[in-house]
């Protein structure tokens, strides 16, 4: 994707330069090319960093069991958020969580078109708060939901067999650098 | 593939646009200036390719600057307190501060010089003197924090400091001003003859850096400005350039302007330190401060030092030579093959450069013209190597370029001159804005100097920039240096005074950059390792608060049971692990700086709570996108109060499951 951008812009430059010097009046367009190539740039997630103890999303992507949803993230183009200092706890379902949901319901996320929908499903997946499982704990005692990134609400539950969160049992808990990830075998779909 | 495919397109852009505009030329005066901001741009994410470390003279500080661009990155804190990074004000590095004249929270740095390895920097550590109370640091260049600050007993205005030997054997440090010795209430007007001028040799651990006063020479009571050792063939001398050889104690700008010739001083410190090693010295009483840092308690420690080795010069004969140099000479500067010596006469007209093996075979053959205190003077003519010959007015300072090529600043004509080395010929001159002081070639003080550009610094801008009132910014101005004629590239403010600096290739200190420190290895007295050890314990009136800090909040962030009279100590850690994410904590009403801890770090201020009430404290550093929430607040109780000390955390115990 990435690769691809960078020649377009390259091309609109030539395109650009091309016209600019046949005639004196496309002085503009030659600042909006410069412009577009400066501010060509990778996000925080293309930082290295082999130091620091492990962020979110490096721990998703080392990860087998979270191949799914690594693509996903990379389809709808979040990786950004997930190595962002935050607070974040995220609850990370399994390949097999993917698998649950209605045939073809993957394939058609992971289309171009269906980005921003994407995008607000895995945010339903974050909160913007640091939740270790004493603080879930704490959460579902005190009655308090866990607000997420999608700006929906969910319910924490302190069961005889452990935490749930929108009814789905937290099965391991990881530390990461930037928070915490609970991993769970269902998706956290929004409702509307 | 993919690059080679990336390289095509790209040539191919490039001869696109050549040849799209080729026919029009460009006549135009912005084509020159353009260049030269090309020269110096260096793209959002992109690295600068020098590193500058530019003294911030009396602020007291070092700054550093990435080159070509001129980009401020940090002002790492020295000799004077920093309320940014709480240096001098967290209980950790107070002692960094202490002197035999007490805590003294400035100083004036001036001259910062990088350590080398065979001659060449080799980017571990910078060194720089404190002009006002002698002192030299040390900046480790992994943390670019100050992890050392020895004390220079004996001397007063450590002005001809903090320049380093071919292996980082020696840094050393020459007072400017001489004072009696031993100090004594005596008549100002004997000065002459009474007074001495010690130049310190302070010997560098290979293994760790340590410093340690190897040993102090007595010379006669004049003025020692500035100094530099030898290199290559000259290895294991040391150069120090004298004024006020009249040995005037008032008015010394009429005063000590009165001989023809003060000397250039040259130290053998290989045979006194052989001297040295075989028992020879004094070893006199002496009170001075010697402050290290720890890199694992996160603390400093202070010791005060009892003795230093004397060393007279009589007792070493052949060791020292002074060669006459017209007028006062500032700079004393040693051309990258260790041949020449540069002084530079700051009322002379022209500069006067001495050669090493001419030197050598003047004191074979006791080419002498008298001596000074015992001290022989080598005649002028036996040792002068050359003259620059009406180069400008007022040179202070000459480095190099590895070409061939010497650059002088000169003060009172502004400008930087250009000439050759050997044959002595101006070869090219470009004015400063105004009245530049010292230069800077990255290793031009080596045997391998990076000579791409030159970097002069200003004393006196006045109108080049956006005024604002009386006080106006200082400033650095950039010149390429790669072809015949220089070419300013670029002019910038610095944080003053910029006095003097030192560069070096960012790839050899990059990559050594520490990103965090390891909790694990954290072994400060008072670090608190998880949320579930952070406590409260009181002693007597001394309460001692064992904190932790994570995104996004304090534990504990609720303390009662403290008291009116007490004394607080927040010793606080932070248990992140991740790179770039310090927090800050401040406390209403603490007579410190807040306090900026990096990922693994522990730091701790103390606070006075003087009111009865309920005051929050927060962070300071903007941490996490819950940073506003990241607070805590603490009960005052009046004194005797039974209010008993608790610690919560979302009103549980900090340990509760």
């Amino acid at each position: 994707m990435k690769k691809n951008n960078l020649i377009f812009s390259l091309l609109t430059v030539v395109a650009i330069f091309i016209t600019s010097c046949s005639g004196g009046e496309k002085k503009q367009e030659v600042t909006g090319a410069h412009t577009e190539v400066v501010s060509e740039g990778l996000g925080q997630s293309a930082v290295e960093d082999n130091v620091s103890a492990a962020n979110a999303l490096q721990v998703a992507k080392s990860l087998d069991d979270f191949k799914t949803l690594v693509v996903a993230i990379e389809a709808a183009g979040v990786e950004d958020a997930l190595v962002n200092v935050g607070p974040l706890t995220v609850f990370a379902p399994v390949n097999s969580a993917f698998d649950k949901l209605p045939e073809g319901t993957v394939a058609t996320l992971l289309l171009p078109e269906s980005k921003a929908q994407l995008a607000f499903i895995l945010t339903n997946h974050v909160a913007p708060a640091n939740y270790p499982i004493k603080q879930l704990k704490k959460e579902a005692k005190k009655g308090r939901k866990l607000y997420m990134a999608s700006g929906k609400y969910l319910v924490v539950e302190n069961k005889e067999d452990g935490i749930y969160v929108d009814g789905t049992k937290i099965l391991k808990t990881v530390k990461v650098s930037n928070g915490w990830i609970h991993v769970i075998d269902n998706v956290l779909v929004p409702v509307e | 593939m993919k690059t080679i495919f990336k390289s095509l397109l790209a040539i191919t852009v490039v001869s696109l646009v050549l040849s799209s505009c080729g026919n029009e030329g460009s006549s135009k005066k912005g084509a020159l200036s353009s260049s030269a901001a090309e020269k110096v741009y260096v793209a959002p994410g992109e690295h600068d390719e020098f590193y500058a470390f530019v003294s911030g003279g009396f602020s007291g500080q070092l700054a550093v600057y990435g080159l070509p661009s001129g980009r401020l990155f940090k002002v790492i804190p020295v000799f004077s307190v920093d309320a940014e990074k709480a240096y001098g004000f967290n209980e950790e590095t107070k002692p960094m501060l202490n002197t035999s004249h007490g805590f003294i929270p400035w100083d004036d740095s001036h001259h910062p010089d990088i350590s080398q390895t065979n001659g060449e920097l080799d980017g571990r550590y910078v060194f720089i003197n404190g002009n006002n109370t002698p002192r030299i640091a040390k900046i480790d260049l992994t943390t670019f924090e100050t992890t050392e600050i020895i004390e220079v007993p004996n001397s007063a205005g450590n002005h001809s400091s903090s320049f380093v030997t071919e292996n980082t054997e020696y840094v050393v440090a020459g007072t400017r001003f001489s004072i009696p010795y031993p100090q004594k209430d005596m008549p100002i007007n004997e000065y002459k003859g009474n007074f001495k001028g010690a130049l310190t040799f302070i010997s560098v651990n290979p293994e760790d850096g340590r410093m340690d006063i190897k040993f102090q020479l007595m010379m006669p009571g004049f003025n020692y400005d500035l100094s530099h050792p030898g290199r290559g063939d000259s290895h294991g001398w040391f150069f120090f350039s004298t004024y006020n050889t009249e040995e005037a104690n008032s008015l010394l700008e009429v005063n000590a302007s009165q001989n023809d010739k003060d000397f250039i001083a040259a130290i053998n410190w290989k045979k006194i330190e052989e001297y040295v090693n075989n028992g020879g010295g004094t070893k006199a009483p002496a009170n001075y401060a010697h402050n290290v840092y720890d890199e694992h308690t996160h603390t400093a420690t202070s010791t005060m030092k009892k003795e230093v080795l004397i060393v007279n010069p009589s007792e070493v004969p052949g060791a020292i030579y002074f060669m006459p140099t017209p007028k006062s000479p500032h700079g004393c500067d040693v051309d990258p093959s260790g041949e020449y010596i540069v002084g530079s006469g700051k009322l002379a007209a022209e500069l006067t450069i001495h050669s090493f093996s001419k030197m050598i075979k003047a004191i074979e053959e006791e080419k002498f013209d008298g001596e000074a205190y015992g001290i022989p003077i080598l005649q002028y003519e036996a040792t002068l190597a050359g003259a620059v010959k009406q180069p400008g007015l007022g040179p202070l300072h000459t480095e190099f370029d590895g070409q061939g090529n010497a650059y002088t600043t000169f003060f009172i004509s502004s400008e930087v001159v250009k000439w050759k080395l050997g044959t002595w010929e101006v070869i090219d001159r470009k004015p400063t804005y105004y009245s530049v002081g010292h230069l800077m070639i990255p290793g031009g003080n080596s045997r391998k100097p990076f000579g791409k550009y030159v970097l002069a610094m200003n004393k006196i801008t006045k109108d080049r920039y956006l005024p604002t009132g009386p006080e106006v910014t200082q400033s650095a101005q950039l010149y390429d240096i790669t072809g015949e004629k220089m070419e300013l590239l670029l002019d910038f403010p610095v944080i003053g005074e910029p006095h003097y600096a030192a560069g070096i290739p960012a790839d050899l200190i990059k990559v050594n950059s520490k990103k965090i420190f390891r909790l694990e290895e954290n072994k400060h007295e008072y670090v608190t390792k998880t949320e579930a050890e952070a406590k409260v314990v009181r002693n007597g009136n001394q309460v001692h608060i064992y904190m932790t800090m994570i995104r996004s909040h304090f534990a504990p962030d609720n303390i009662e049971g403290i008291q009116v009279g007490d004394e607080v100590f927040f010793h606080v850690t932070n248990l992140e692990q991740d790179y770039d994410v310090p927090h800050g904590i401040a406390m209403i009403g603490a007579q410190t700086s807040e306090l900026l801890i990096m990922p693994g770090q522990t730091e701790t201020f103390k606070w006075f709570p003087k009111q009865v009430g309920v005051w929050p404290f927060y962070c300071t550093d903007f941490c996490s996108a819950l940073h506003q929430e990241m607070q805590g607040y603490v009960r005052v109780s009046p004194k005797g109060s039974n209010v008993p000390i608790t610690f919560t955390l979302d009103g549980d115990a900090v340990d509760a499951e």
